[in-house]
């Protein structure tokens, strides 16, 4: 990381450059998204910056922040000075900044990743399909909204209909997968405390919400009825 | 029918298709590792257009560190590049390590120098190995496989485990080393030099290896560089990039190495560069066993963020407390955001990850060296033959845990 070229895109870019900073010992410069282009091509072109390394491209969700949702980080590197400085920019939900796959090949994978993962637009990107997740998915896997116990099978899930416990666990066993609860979060109702506390006052939701749950639920409310089912006429039988 | 002549005059019909062919190669196919799909257009045996597909193996890594503890993502990290997990943990608890701010006493610092340079060197013979025994010489691969079998002999009796071994802990390790363990190290030397030499004597003669790696699937600087393509592939296309060089972490600015760089980014360039990376590794390993201190603690001094002894978890209520705290809670790492990078087995391995002050990571990203030399790979192959797929691709050493996640 490099403090030269903190300075370097500060003098060039003045105000547009919205802040910087050195936490941890990473430099690092914000941008608003209508300059990400321009600030990415000067600073592989410009003579003194050299940054011809693409190093990685990526985005944080952050569901709370009024402003804007999401961060997207640029990291790359010289070649020739060896300096390091990350990018960053605060993109709206919906908002579609400029792609940066003219300018470092490498972008290419990454904006695909980060629409696949995120659902954040790249405009201008010559091939925006997804890439880690197949077509069909529906969603974007790493947004904090998308429920981390969501399924969505392709084929429909078996019947299975002579063991009573599914894995991991039963209905009403265990813990919540996840240790913070982001849909009771984002409405306003996890206060983050331990698991179970959560579970007992409300704020959580158990596993037995989940939408899996709900369908194995049903499975063995239909298996039961068919059980009662069958088993009335022997007992009718046995009455006589 | 028609009569006979008439066929023999339509001078059409006897020509050969012209349009190219749509060819469809994995996600499961036996002569590539790594579950991957690639849709080609072919004009008789040359590429005309490819479209490499990852995905296959994805499992939400990133989305699985969400939800537990710091301590709770080595297992994960493991399984990232499943070829050489020390790697992995190591570069895991450096990140953690480098937001809480602390470093781990140096007799620690050699440890993982030194487990993480024999995870390299597995890494390496695995690549190679399997790059020789997709081209049919199957020998160098059973030779070559004998090395990381003695290097996993090592790694178990440290670890417990031979490949996922989960070693790595946020301001330490999760034992000291053992007795032996300088030792056992020492005793592997000359047989990795040994190996080696021999591997070079196998295949470095073979006309059929030289005809297939050398000018085969040729990466410019220029392209590696725009690509974000990092480690062994970089450094065979000349770009002279080593993050134990460039920003040395843990103890590596002690050691004296060198980088290999080849030349022309061809199969062959990696091929070599990986071999000679592993000599260079036996280096960096004979030093640090010389400048290892004997004793010394392995682990930071802080009951917030080791867990205590076993034997007084089990006899004192304080590190009771400590041990489920450290379990339940986890570790609180203070909030911030950092990137924090290390020479992985096929590249800068980083992991770009955000606190929010609690005991779960907010977001953990990890840089796979593999996505983007996988990426690159197209510039590799297109306009080459068919053929040329398997050793390229091979040399690559595109590793389906770390990149697809």
């Amino acid at each position: 990381m490099s403090q030269a070229v903190v300075d370097r895109l500060g003098t060039q870019f003045g105000e547009r450059i919205l802040g910087t900073s050195d936490a941890f010992g990473d430099h690092e410069v914000q941008v608003a998204p209508k300059d990400w282009v321009e600030v990415a091509q000067f600073m592989r072109d410009d003579a003194e910056l050299r940054m011809d390394h693409f190093i990685d491209l990526t985005a944080i969700d952050y569901p709370e922040r009024e402003s804007a949702r999401f961060d997207v980080t640029l990291t790359t590197r010289s070649s020739h000075t060896n300096a390091r400085i990350r990018v960053r920019t605060h993109v709206k939900d919906g908002e579609e900044p400029n792609t940066l796959s003219g300018v470092w090949l490498g972008a290419n994978w990454a904006e695909r990743e980060v629409w696949d993962m995120f659902g954040i637009k790249f405009q201008g990107h010559p091939d925006m399909r997804r890439i880690l997740m197949y077509e069909e998915f529906i969603g974007h896997p790493l947004r904090k909204d998308y429920p981390i116990d969501k399924t969505q099978p392709l084929v429909p899930y078996r019947e299975v209909t002579d063991i009573d416990k599914l894995p991991p666990f039963g209905i009403e066993e265990g813990q919540p997968f996840a240790r913070i609860d982001w849909e009771a979060r984002l409405a306003g109702r996890d206060h983050q405390v331990s698991p179970s506390i959560g579970v007992q006052q409300g704020q959580r939701r158990t596993l037995s919400d989940s939408e899996a749950a709900q369908q194995i639920q049903a499975r063995i409310d239909a298996r039961m009825a068919q059980e009662a089912e069958a088993s009335e006429p022997t007992e009718e039988g046995s009455g006589e | 029918m028609e009569p006979a002549d008439e066929l023999l005059n339509d001078q059409a019909s006897l020509e050969l298709e012209a349009d190219p062919m749509r060819l469809n190669m994995g996600p499961s196919h036996p002569a590539m590792h790594g579950t991957i799909r690639m849709v080609m257009d072919l004009d008789g045996e040359n590429l005309v257009s490819l479209d490499v597909q990852p995905g296959y193996l994805h499992r939400g890594f990133e989305k699985s560190c969400e939800r537990g503890t710091w301590a709770q993502v080595f297992p994960y990290a493991d399984r990232l590049n499943y070829v050489s997990p020390m790697l992995n943990n190591v570069g895991w608890s450096l990140a953690v390590e480098k937001l809480l701010g602390i470093e781990v006493p140096e007799r620690c610092q050699y440890y993982r120098v030194i487990l993480g340079e024999l995870s390299r060197i597995a890494d390496h013979f695995t690549c190679n190995g399997a790059s020789a025994m997709e081209l049919g010489a199957f020998t160098p691969f059973l030779w070559l496989l004998k090395v990381r079998d003695w290097v996993w002999d090592i790694l178990e009796r440290e670890t417990g485990a031979r490949m996922t071994h989960s070693f790595g802990r946020i301001g330490g390790m999760a034992a000291p080393p053992t007795q032996n363990f300088k030792d056992d190290v020492r005793q592997l030397i000359p047989e990795v030099h040994k190996v080696v030499k021999e591997t070079e004597i196998m295949l470095l003669r073979n006309r059929i290896f030289l005809d297939r790696m050398q000018g085969v699937g040729v990466l410019t600087k220029e392209q590696a560089l725009s690509y974000g393509v990092t480690g062994p592939v970089a450094r065979s296309a000349g770009v002279a990039y080593d993050v134990r060089k460039d920003h040395p972490y843990l103890v590596y600015d002690r050691f004296d190495f060198d980088v290999p760089i080849g030349e022309d980014g061809d199969n062959w360039d990696r091929f070599m560069v990986r071999l000679e990376e592993i000599r260079q590794s036996v280096r960096i390993i004979e030093q640090a066993l010389e400048q290892m201190p004997d004793d010394g603690p392995i682990n930071v001094d802080d009951p917030r963020i080791v867990y205590p002894e076993k034997q007084d978890v089990y006899t004192t209520i304080e590190a009771t407390i400590a041990h489920f705290k450290l379990v339940m809670e986890g570790l609180r790492v203070p909030a911030g955001e950092v990137y924090s990078f290390t020479e992985g087995g096929n590249g800068e391995l980083g992991f770009h990850i955000v606190s929010d002050g609690s005991g779960t990571p907010y977001r953990v990203r990890v840089r796979p060296p593999c996505w983007y030399n996988l990426a690159a790979s197209r510039e590799m192959l297109l306009g080459g033959m068919i053929a040329d797929i398997i050793p390229t691709f091979g040399s690559v050493n595109m590793i389906g845990g770390e990149c697809d996640r």
